[in-house]
């Protein structure tokens, strides 16, 4: 009874006394009020955005912690930005322990949703939509954390992004789960971030379903620990419409699951089907880089037990009927470009797992220069990683 | 000469301030409103005007101009710094001002010339104890009095170059989004650098700064920039209108991009620097600075556009800076250098 008291009291001492509810309608005046109302909030407050569309001129910000924003549902509450004339992104959140919940971005100029040094971030059934479709003139990202420790993602659903749906960057500590994208270049994309969890998800009809990206020259380098897991990733079969420019700009349509570069990636469960070009890519940084602090070479990438159906019959990739021929008619489930540091095991695989190499040269080196060749890969038996464990446990304790 | 034309009209200014002194008896300024945990819902509770609608500065206000300006769509901008009585700001080199607590620094946002002349907003920092806070003050229409607009606001101006324009006054957190490093609100323009040495010497004689800082001047009066260093003019304005957010703990630090005149090192201030989110802001090129290629540039297509998504900087530009185009352009043009 003593500990359940006391259990009671700490809980009652961290829910804070004076937070407050503030519902804001849509209608005259809606940016001013709601805007307002996110400058005056408190830590702990709860802002609801009511049903309807809320129809705004200019992007909104939030800079206070622990404030939770929400909404009647994605499809019912609307934050509507076709008609947006000023900032990079339709709602940038700056402070830490925010949650975002049951409201949609639509139409935004620049990215979605950004959260930027926004610690302890909770997405909840956050809807971000380009509703022209996948066109190069929409903004980059739908939902982007980025410099972030502590980013949960559940529920959400992003499509027409030109660059990806879900970016997480130079963040740590991070799970998406159970969202869907569609119609963007890169479904979810997880670039220069540690200790990340993607599960559950639907990747389908973008460009590329999942990338897991390090890119040099960034301010937070070294990306890896990551797991992929159970998400269903097919037909990821649009045409890249990244404006020319961007590195995504360089995901072959039909790409299931890209790894580039990065450490210690475990690619396990997942079910890839129909996706034309790769079910699973694993590569180099493609590019000349002049960042000393930067590995180029994927290190310690296990592609693990995965489902493969009906992929790889019409790859994105120049000489690909000579490939095919080569082939029999499909590509291999898992594509890999030969390159490794060092003695640093690049690949390893599940046992059966077929696939094919590229044999590049070197870093950097043209794809004329490949010569393809059956996958060698060391057979691994990882099923997990204990190192990571995604999103603390304090914001999955936040999910309604 | 400009430099005399400027202390003249500085001069004037404060007999103007002594005369409106004399006529309104006792202007001066709030230490309980700066200092104070409220936010002051009108700009004349602060008292930082002996005359506010004229832009007569009280006693202990100085006005004061930077080498190099932040472009705000042509908008004339007064400034002014409030150092309270007893305390002395400390120079810190050719950075940043250190104005001790209770200082405050005011800037007013006007459009059109002589009688015509409309203000706009004042946005005042505060130096209290727990930080700065910044603030957005609006103007009514009569020009009597400006409102605390924390939400910030949209209004129709025209601007010098005849260009309508729906001007934007930021909301607090915008103000933020500019003046934010390392998640604390600070100044951006009173750096040494970018502040005339006569200034500084004033400001020492008047007992409100400590020492008259080294590396003051450094930067090209922006009206002489044609006489200045193609580099120096450029890298002065990208100081000045980008670095606030381009640079470490700042709001574009992700970018990688750090435009402060401090950083030496090529790829970061952007030569052969591939963009990291610009998405369609990068406008089909490759590189932030392509030596010699300023049509090339990434840097150049975002200055040169008004479209949001595109348009650099985010905030406070709704009109293309003519000036600062064609002196980035030009240092771009004159640059050697290969990949």
């Amino acid at each position: 009874m003593f500990r359940m008291s006391a259990v009671a009291l700490a809980l009652a001492s961290t829910s804070p006394l004076m937070a407050a509810t503030h519902s804001v309608a849509p209608g005259e005046g809606a940016q001013e009020r709601l805007q307002e109302a996110l400058i005056l909030a408190e830590p702990g407050d709860e802002i609801v955005l009511e049903a309807g569309r809320f129809v705004l001129m200019d992007g909104l910000s939030l800079d206070v912690d622990r404030v939770t924003l929400r909404g009647v549902g994605s499809k019912e509450t609307v934050l509507d930005f076709t008609g947006q004339s000023d900032s990079g992104e339709g709602l940038l959140v700056t402070s830490d322990n925010v949650t975002l919940r049951d409201f949609a971005v639509e139409n935004p100029k620049g990215d979605g949703i950004k959260s930027k040094g926004a610690d302890g971030i909770v997405y909840q059934g956050i809807r971000v939509t380009w509703t022209g479709g996948p066109l190069s003139s929409n903004g980059a990202y739908g939902i982007y954390p980025v410099e972030s420790t502590g980013v949960l993602i559940v529920g959400c659903e992003v499509s027409g992004a030109s660059d990806a749906g879900i970016y997480v960057g130079q963040s740590r500590d991070i799970t998406v789960r159970h969202s869907l994208v569609q119609y963007n270049v890169a479904g979810i994309e997880i670039e220069n971030s540690r200790n990340a969890v993607v599960e559950e998800n639907l990747a389908t009809h973008n460009t590329g379903g999942i990338l897991v990206f390090d890119l040099p020259g960034l301010p937070v380098m070294g990306g890896g620990d990551v797991v992929v897991r159970r998400n269903l990733v097919t037909e990821n079969d649009v045409d890249n419409f990244a404006p020319p420019g961007n590195i995504v700009g360089g995901v072959k349509r039909g790409t299931g699951i890209l790894v580039m570069a990065n450490d210690n990636v475990l690619l396990v469960e997942n079910v890839l089907t129909k996706n034309d070009t790769a079910q699973v890519m694993v590569v180099s940084y493609t590019l000349p880089f002049d960042d000393e602090r930067y590995n180029p070479y994927p290190r310690n990438v296990v592609v693990a037990a995965n489902i493969y159906e009906d992929g790889g019959s019409a790859p994105d990739l120049d000489g690909a009927e000579a490939l095919l021929e080569a082939f029999g008619g499909a590509l291999p489930p898992v594509l890999w470009d030969g390159l490794q540091d060092g003695d640093t095991i690049a690949l390893s695989v599940a046992e059966g797992t077929a696939g094919w190499s590229l044999n590049l040269p070197r870093q950097g080196a043209d794809l004329a220069e490949a010569t393809p060749g059956p996958l060698q890969a060391p057979v691994s038996e990882v099923a997990s990683l204990s190192q990571v464990t995604g999103a603390p446990a304090e914001l999955e304790a936040r999910l309604m | 000469m400009k430099q005399g034309l400027i202390f003249l009209a500085a001069s004037a200014l404060a007999f103007a301030a002594a005369v409106a002194q004399a006529a309104l008896g006792s202007a001066e300024v709030s230490d309980a409103a700066v200092l104070g945990d409220r936010l002051p819902q009108t700009l004349g509770e602060f008292g930082f005007f002996a005359d506010a609608p004229r832009q007569v500065p009280a006693p202990g206000v100085a006005p004061y101009r930077l080498n190099v300006p932040l472009y705000s769509d042509g908008a004339e901008k007064l400034r002014f710094a409030y150092v309270p009585k007893g305390k002395r700001a400390v120079a810190d080199g050719e950075g940043l001002l250190q104005f001790p607590i209770g200082s405050a620094l005011i800037k007013t946002f006007a459009f059109g010339e002589g009688s015509g002349r409309r203000l706009i907003e004042t946005r005042v920092l505060l130096h209290r104890s727990d930080g700065w806070v910044a603030l957005p003050y609006r103007w009514n229409a009569e020009q009597t009095e400006a409102r605390l607009a924390l939400a910030g606001a949209r209004l129709p101006v025209a601007t010098p170059s005849g260009e309508e324009l729906n001007y934007r006054i930021p909301n607090k957190n915008q103000c933020k989004e500019c003046h934010g490093l390392n998640g604390e609100v600070t100044p951006i323009g009173p750096k040494a650098r970018n502040l005339s040495g006569a200034w500084l010497e004033q400001m020492v004689v008047s007992g409100h700064l400590d020492a008259k800082p080294s590396g003051a001047d450094a930067f090209p009066l922006w009206e002489a920039r044609d006489q200045a260093e193609p580099a120096k003019a450029a890298r002065a304005y990208l100081d000045v209108n980008c670095a606030h957010c381009h640079q470490p703990g700042a709001t574009a630090s992700n970018s990688g991009l750090d435009l402060r005149w401090e950083q030496t090192d090529p790829h970061s201030i952007g030569i052969f620097k591939r963009p990291v989110a610009a998405g369609r802001g990068a406008g089909g090129h490759e590189f932030s600075i392509v030596p010699g290629q300023p049509d090339d540039s990434i840097l150049l297509y975002r200055m040169q556009s008004i479209e949001p998504g595109v348009a650099m900087p985010e905030l406070g530009k709704g009109t293309v800076d003519a000036d600062g185009v064609a002196a980035v352009r030009k240092w771009v043009a004159g640059m050697e250098g290969k990949r």
